[in-house]
C-alpha cells in the first residue's frame, strides 16, 4: 500500500528528481538514493545527532524528517561543507588540527550543527558550544577538541588570527 | 529502522486537513515530527494514513495582544525561543523552551505537536499549565476552546477527539514585571526532566506577593498546579521561611516510578526545585 511520490531536491546545490517511496526517511534518501554516505546513522530515532543535516540553512535530524518533506527544500549534508574537493572549511580544518575527530562517525553532525550555531552566534563562550553540541553524541573525543576546534574556527571565521 | 507502510497526505489549507483526518480510520497528524517520527521507526505505531501538516498554511504564528499571546500550532520550537516578544511578555517559555530537546530538534519540533504528544517531563505541556492556557482545536463540527486542566486528561492522553486537530494555544498574559521560575533536573541538558518547577510571581504595590503560579511536571503522568501553595503565597513577602512553606505541599505528590528515578526520588526533587523556583520568580519580579 505504501505509494510513491516524485520529488525534487536540490542537494549541496545540485537538483536531484526521484521517486521515492513516501514510508522512507531523508537519511536513507540521502544515503541510498543518492549515495551521499557521508551522512551518518546511529540511532535512527532522533537521539545521537550522527544524521544532523542541514534543512532550509537549519540543523534537523534527517532520520526524523521523511524525503517527501524534503520536496523543493534545500539540503546540505557534509559533502557540500568543504569550498572545493582540495580545500576544508575552517571548521574542517579546526577540527582536524584541535583533535576534534577520532573515528569520525559523529562529525558530519557535528559540523552541520556547528555551522549553523556559529552563523547564529559568532562570538560563542565554551559554555555555549556546549550546550550547542548537547544534541550530538560523540563517544571518542571527550567533547575537549571538539569545543577547541569549535573555539577556534569561531575566531578564525570572525576574522581573527589563526591559532 | 523504517516506518511501517502508510499512505501519505500533505493538505495545504486546515480544512482539508480536518477533512482527510476525519474520513479515515487510524489516521495521524504528522507536525514536526520529533516525536511520531521516532515511534514510527521504532514501530511503536502504525498508522494507515499519515497527514502531514507541514504545508498547511496559517498554523505558524505568535500574536501578542493586550490578553496575551495566542501561538500557532505548527510554530516551530526555535522561533519561539527567538521570539523578542515572548521573551518579554511570556518569559517563563522562552526559558523553558530551551530544554526543549536540542537545536536540531526545535529547529522542527512545533508547540501544537508537543502539547498533543503531552509527555509527562515535557516543558510545553507545563508552560501551558503554569499559564492557564486555552487550547483551540477544530474538527469536522467546527472550533472549541479547552482549558489545559480539562486538556490534559492522563499519562500522553489529550481531550482531543480522534478527528480534531490541535489549531492553536492561548496564553493569558501576566502583569508586565511579574517574575518567572523555571528550574529542572535532568541528567544531560536536552533529557527529557526527571522533575521540573515553574513558578509564576506578580508583586502587588505593597510588595506582597498578589498573584502565585506553581506547577511540578515530570514527576506525574502530567503536569501540576499546587493551588494549596499558591493561594498560602498570596500577601506574603518573599522569603525562605514562606518558599519552604510552599514547596512542602509538592513532596506528597503521586510520582512515577521508572528506570530514571524512584517515586520517593521525584517526590524530593519536586520540593527542593519548587523552592528554587518561587525564589527565582520572587527575585525577577519588579515590585
Amino acid at each position: 500500500m505504501s505509494a510513491t511520490r516524485t520529488i525534487s531536491v536540490t542537494v549541496n546545490g545540485k537538483a536531484y528528481e526521484r521517486e521515492v517511496e513516501v514510508r522512507v526517511t531523508l537519511a536513507d534518501f540521502l544515503r541510498q538514493e543518492l549515495g551521499l554516505t557521508g551522512t551518518h546513522l546511529g540511532c535512527e530515532h532522533g537521539v545521537c545527532g550522527a544524521c544532523t543535516i542541514q534543512l532550509n540553512g537549519r540543523s534537523a535530524r534527517s532520520c526524523l524528517t521523511l524525503a517527501v518533506q524534503a520536496d523543493g527544500q534545500e539540503i546540505k549534508t557534509v559533502e557540500g561543507v568543504a569550498p572545493s574537493a582540495d580545500e576544508l572549511h575552517p571548521l574542517q580544518e579546526a577540527l582536524s588540527e584541535h583533535h576534534g575527530l577520532q573515528c569520525g562517525f559523529c562529525t558530519p553532525g557535528i559540523l552541520l550543527t556547528l555551522l549553523e550555531f556559529l552563523d547564529d552566534n559568532p562570538d560563542p563562550s565554551e559554555a555555549d558550544i556546549r550546550l550547542a553540541i548537547s544534541g550530538n553524541l560523540c563517544r571518542c573525543t571527550g567533547y575537549q577538541g571538539i569545543v577547541d576546534a569549535a573555539l577556534a574556527a569561531a575566531e578564525r571565521l570572525r576574522g581573527g588570527a589563526a591559532k | 529502522m523504517k516506518p511501517p507502510p502508510f499512505e501519505y497526505h500533505d493538505p495545504t489549507t486546515i480544512p482539508e486537513a480536518i477533512s482527510l483526518l476525519g474520513s479515515y480510520e487510524n489516521a495521524r497528524l504528522l507536525a514536526g515530527g520529533q516525536s511520531l517520527m521516532p515511534m514510527l521507526n521504532m514501530r511503536y505505531v502504525f498508522p494507515d494514513h499519515l497527514i502531514d501538516l507541514n504545508k498547511v498554511g496559517g498554523l505558524d504564528y505568535i500574536n501578542t495582544d493586550a490578553d496575551g499571546v495566542e501561538i500557532g500550532g505548527m510554530t516551530r520550537q526555535r522561533d519561539i525561543e527567538f521570539s523578542d516578544e515572548l521573551a518579554e511578555h511570556c518569559p517563563l517559555l522562552s526559558e523553558a523552551i530551551r530544554h526543549v530537546g536540542h537545536i536540531q530538534t526545535r529547529n522542527r519540533g512545533t508547540m501544537g505537536g508537543s502539547l498533543a504528544h503531552l509527555d509527562p517531563a515535557a516543558e510545553i505541556p507545563m508552560v501551558c499549565a503554569a499559564m492557564d492556557a486555552r487550547i483551540r482545536a477544530q474538527g469536522p463540527n467546527g472550533e472549541r476552546t479547552i482549558p489545559i486542566a480539562e486538556f490534559a486528561l492522563g499519562f500522553m492522553t489529550t481531550a482531543l477527539a480522534p478527528d480534531e486537530m490541535l489549531v492553536s494555544v492561548s496564553l493569558p498574559g501576566w502583569a508586565s514585571g511579574h517574575g518567572a521560575g523555571f528550574q529542572e533536573f535532568g541528567r544531560r541538558h536536552g533529557d527529557f526532566a526527571i522533575a521540573s518547577a515553574a513558578a509564576l510571581i506578580e508583586v502587588g504595590g505593597d510588595g506582597k506577593i498578589a498573584r502565585a503560579s506553581l506547577t511540578i511536571s515530570g514527576v506525574g503522568p502530567v503536569p501540576v498546579r499546587i493551588e494549596e501553595a499558591e493561594e498560602g503565597l498570596v500577601g506574603e513577602a518573599g522569603s525562605d521561611g514562606v518558599f519552604d512553606t510552599a514547596a512542602e505541599a509538592c513532596g506528597e505528590l503521586e510520582a512515577l516510578d521508572d528506570i530514571h528515578a524512584p517515586a520517593s526520588y521525584r517526590q524530593h526533587l519536586a520540593k527542593v526545585l519548587a523552592k528554587r523556583a518561587l525564589a527565582q520568580a520572587w527575585e525577577r519580579a519588579a515590585s
